[in-house]
């Protein structure tokens, strides 16, 4: 079995699955089974100032399904902490003491003013806790007091706030930042200025997840009224990842250590927030779904991967994607590829021929006998195909060999890389001579 | 257990009576909500669907299946019904083992199709127990057309007649309407009153007068049909039942199916329908199946099919032939009847053993048997009926006869299986073009 202990910033876990700050980390009953459930570390549900939030009392949670009721995506309209303060340092103290070999990060939040953050930050760091995560994501009832996302969305309060708590405390600082934002390395790269030794990402994405079409009122209703909330679970790893990798590959961010979260509800999608250069990965919608347990397959899922790669600790795995991961301008327009559908595999149902003949190229032909063959005249290898086949391998995208002519546009396929920046029909190419 | 069980001869209590409740229950459960929408998100919703040819009522299938998947089940009935008005009844006897559930793709992957039949039992009782009714009327176009049996064939004939404006009436010789799906299927599949239920929710519609107990010889004639309609839809099934040909098959305990399934479906307590400890039916169909099956529920003790040809050669699917075997009926194939053994009643029957030819082996096979049920087919019957084809009430494929302004369909009329959903196919389809060609 792989050794999956995990370094991050300097705080040591026995795997680099943490639960995310959020309802499961919110007491000392929990985060003591969570420990025993197998997870790595900790962020401790957000610590705010006193007197402590209180939230509504209605519904919090909103969600999507897929079929059989397989929860997809997780709204929430919770607040931090709606515990005081002394009550939560006491039982991190707790913990930490009994877990001395396991992560405890305390995520905070309080006022935009320094007296706040150099009031609370030296009674967290009289607990014992490994680092602090600043909470400049959430979206929705704090950021309205001018917290978490209304930070989170502002590069200069980024910086001034991690500035004063860097010299408030040394404790390793984590940076929480929201996806609610148009590019996300505008925040990491204020709080690298600030001096962040990492960032953590993605908060949760502003969302309605329905509406009432009785009440007409949005999901969760709260007596008639909704409020947009936060939307994680599998439904937000995509976007998630891109925002990693966007950091991950920019120059000036690269030495920047990613806590990726967003959705990671198995050992693969951690593996590729691993591979797209996050140095662990933080868990929230999975636990809420399924418990504590799950993180069991999280780690033999990870640890058996890493056995057949030959990889013996997690750093080999963190960033392998992230050089692979470029601007559409560098794709190689030489290469080509054709669908091709596996007659032994293929059921007959049609999709591929239903989504290619009315939405894409009409590359699909179909005989009165139901089978499904691709014209290789008018396959773009757009891949449509491919994603709504049912059967998984029955179609498959074949590259082209080089030398050998496309029968769609009738021209030798060569071997040799180029791309946009280069093409004759880009007006901006450069000479090509 | 009963000790009237082991009793011979024939006899109605041999269970206890709260054992009858639990034999004659839905064989099928229905779906419940979410078991319905895990069962309708399997459906791939496949391009010009094989299931949709493969159903004799070319019933739109995935797009029925969606509406179920996306909360709109009354909208699920209504593209059901608009193409199978007993879309109920078809749900719940279709052999759709051989029909859509054959054709989907998801059979030819998994070995485990959609469950279609029970989908479009889910979504026409979700209409039905609310006892909507999702068609009207067109305007009235003055034209009168007779029907001739109120079994599914004469249902859909009527009711798309009505629903297309023309006043229609509708004869059947029995007390109830519902003909086979009311008197010839077995009580497990069709429980609590459904066939009538049904009949009911159809006749909604409007212009539809039902006139039961009226017989086609006896109480009135094709002849004064066509003089009083504009036009006459046949569809009066198969009245009569095949002979054994076996010496001594008028003892008593042996009696035709039909009538046994038939007395099963009229019965209000199965406690007080007698039963005999050995049983043997004879024949190969949905029938002797059905009848079969029912002596067992009913609480014979041995009950033996036996089948002249063998099991593919069966008009019973494999699921009826499962169904039964697992109620712990006996199969005998390759056997055909002799003799019926007996002092003025049945003892015992004799068989030959006979080839996939019928040739006989001269090896024979007795069974003890107080009841034997024949079951090896019907019989069209009646006088002064438009030219026949073979045994069968000759038809094109709009159910047009060879009488001017009289059509035929379902059981009595050539062509097509003779199952519930082929009868509805061609009353609907009859329908269609005799309002065409009233209409002009």
């Amino acid at each position: 079995m792989a050794d999956l202990r995990s370094d991050f910033v300097g705080i040591k876990s026995p795997n680099p699955f943490w639960l995310a700050s959020a309802p499961p980390t919110d007491k000392e009953y929990n985060v003591r089974r969570a420990y025993e459930a197998g997870w790595g570390g900790v962020v401790w549900k957000t610590l705010g100032i006193d007197p402590h939030v209180v939230n509504v009392n209605g519904p919090r949670y909103g969600a999507i399904y897929g079929a059989d009721r397989r929860l997809l995506g997780l709204n929430n309209i919770e607040l931090i902490t709606d515990r005081p303060l002394d009550v939560n340092l006491r039982e991190i103290k707790a913990v930490k003491r009994d877990y001395p070999n396991h992560a405890m990060i305390v995520s905070l939040m309080v006022p935009c003013e320094e007296e706040p953050w150099k009031f609370i930050l030296p009674q967290v760091e009289e607990t014992g806790a490994d680092g602090v995560e600043l909470n400049f994501g959430c979206p929705h009832g704090m950021s309205e007091r001018g917290m978490g996302a209304a930070v989170g969305q502002v590069p200069e309060y980024i910086e001034m706030v991690t500035r004063w708590v860097k010299a408030a405390t040394r404790m390793p600082v984590i940076v929480k930042l929201t996806p609610n934002i148009t590019d996300i390395r505008k925040p990491a790269e204020a709080a690298m200025r600030g001096g962040a030794d990492a960032v953590s990402l993605i908060n949760t994405i502003n969302s309605i997840t329905s509406v009432d079409l009785d009440l007409f009122a949005p999901e969760p209703t709260i007596d008639g009224k909704g409020a947009h909330g936060g939307y994680c679970g599998p439904a937000v790893k995509p976007i998630a990842l891109n925002m990693v990798a966007e950091i991950a590959r920019d120059p000036a961010l690269s030495h920047m250590p990613i806590s990726g979260i967003g959705g990671v509800t198995t050992w693969r999608d951690a593996a590729e927030f691993l591979a797209l250069g996050a140095g662990n990965v933080q868990v929230c919608t999975a636990a809420m779904t399924y418990g504590f347990k799950v993180v069991q397959e999280m780690i033999s899922g990870l640890s058996e991967y890493m056995d057949e790669k030959g990889m013996t600790s997690v750093d080999q795995l963190v960033r392998r994607a992230v050089p692979n991961v470029t601007d559409w301008n560098q794709l190689n327009l030489n290469y080509v590829a054709k669908a091709k559908i596996n007659q032994d595999l293929c059921i007959s149902c049609g999709r591929c021929f239903a989504a290619c003949e009315d939405t894409s190229h009409q590359a699909i032909a179909m005989t009165d006998d139901r089978t499904f063959s691709v014209i290789d005249e008018e396959c773009v290898a757009c891949n449509l195909c491919v994603n709504v086949c049912p059967v998984e391998d029955c179609i498959t995208m074949e590259a082209m060999t080089p030398g050998t002519t496309d029968p769609r546009t009738g021209k030798v396929v060569h071997k040799e890389y180029a791309n946009w920046t280069t093409h004759p029909n880009n007006p901006a190419a450069a000479a090509a001579e | 257990m009963s000790q009237k069980v082991f009793e011979p001869g024939i006899t109605a209590g041999r269970l206890d009576a709260d054992a009858y409740a639990a034999q004659f229950s839905d064989l099928h459960p229905p779906l419940d909500v979410h078991e319905a929408l895990v069962a309708a998100d399997r459906c791939y919703f496949c391009h010009d669907a094989p299931c949709i040819t493969a159903c004799p009522t070319d019933i739109d299938i995935p797009l029925f299946i969606r509406q179920i998947a996306t909360g709109t089940p009354d909208a699920a009935a209504k593209t059901i019904l608009s193409q199978n008005i007993l879309g109920g009844m078809c749900a719940r006897v279709c052999p759709t083992e051989q029909l859509c559930e054959q054709a989907c793709v998801r059979e030819i992957a998994e070995g485990k199709p959609v469950k279609i039949g029970e989908l479009q039992r889910y979504a026409t009782d979700h209409l039905q127990q609310q006892g909507k009714h999702p068609f009207v009327r067109a305007d009235p176009t003055g034209k009168r057309v007779a029907v001739v049996g109120a079994g599914p064939a004469g249902l859909s004939c009527a009711h798309r007649l009505a629903m297309l404006g023309h006043e229609v009436v509708v004869h059947d010789a029995r007390p109830k309407p519902g003909g086979l799906n009311e008197y010839g299927i077995a009580t497990y599949k069709t429980p609590n009153g459904f066939a009538q239920a049904e009949v009911d929710w159809l006749l909604q519609i409007g212009g539809i007068t039902m006139k039961t107990g009226s017989s086609l010889g006896a109480d009135i004639t094709l002849d004064a049909l066509r003089r009083d309609f504009d036009a006459v839809f046949l569809a009066i099934g198969l009245g009569g039942v095949n002979a054994l040909g076996a010496e001594g098959e008028d003892k008593g305990g042996v009696k035709d199916a039909v009538d046994f399934i038939s007395d099963l479906r009229q019965a209000d307590d199965m406690g007080a329908v007698p039963i005999g400890r050995d049983v043997v039916v004879i024949g190969g169909g949905m029938t002797a199946i059905d009848a079969a099956v029912q002596a067992k529920l009913l609480g014979a003790l041995n009950v033996t099919l036996v089948y002249r040809r063998g099991r593919d050669r069966m008009n019973a699917s494999v699921f009826e032939q499962d169904l039964a075997a697992s109620k712990g009926v006996r199969i005998v194939t390759h056997a055909e009847p002799v003799a019926v053994i007996g002092n003025g009643a049945v003892r015992e029957i004799e068989f030959e053993y006979v080839d996939d030819n019928l040739v006989g082996s001269g090896q024979m096979l007795r069974l003890a048997a107080d009841q034997v049920f024949k079951a090896i087919g019907q019989t069209l019957q009646g006088d002064a009926l438009p030219e026949l084809e073979g045994r069968k009430i000759r038809v094109d494929g709009t159910g047009r006869t060879s009488v001017q302004s009289v059509w035929a369909g379902g059981d009595c009329a050539s062509g097509g299986d003779d199952l519930t959903v082929t009868a509805v196919a061609e009353g609907r389809d009859a329908a269609l073009d005799i309002h065409m060609v009233l209409m002009g």
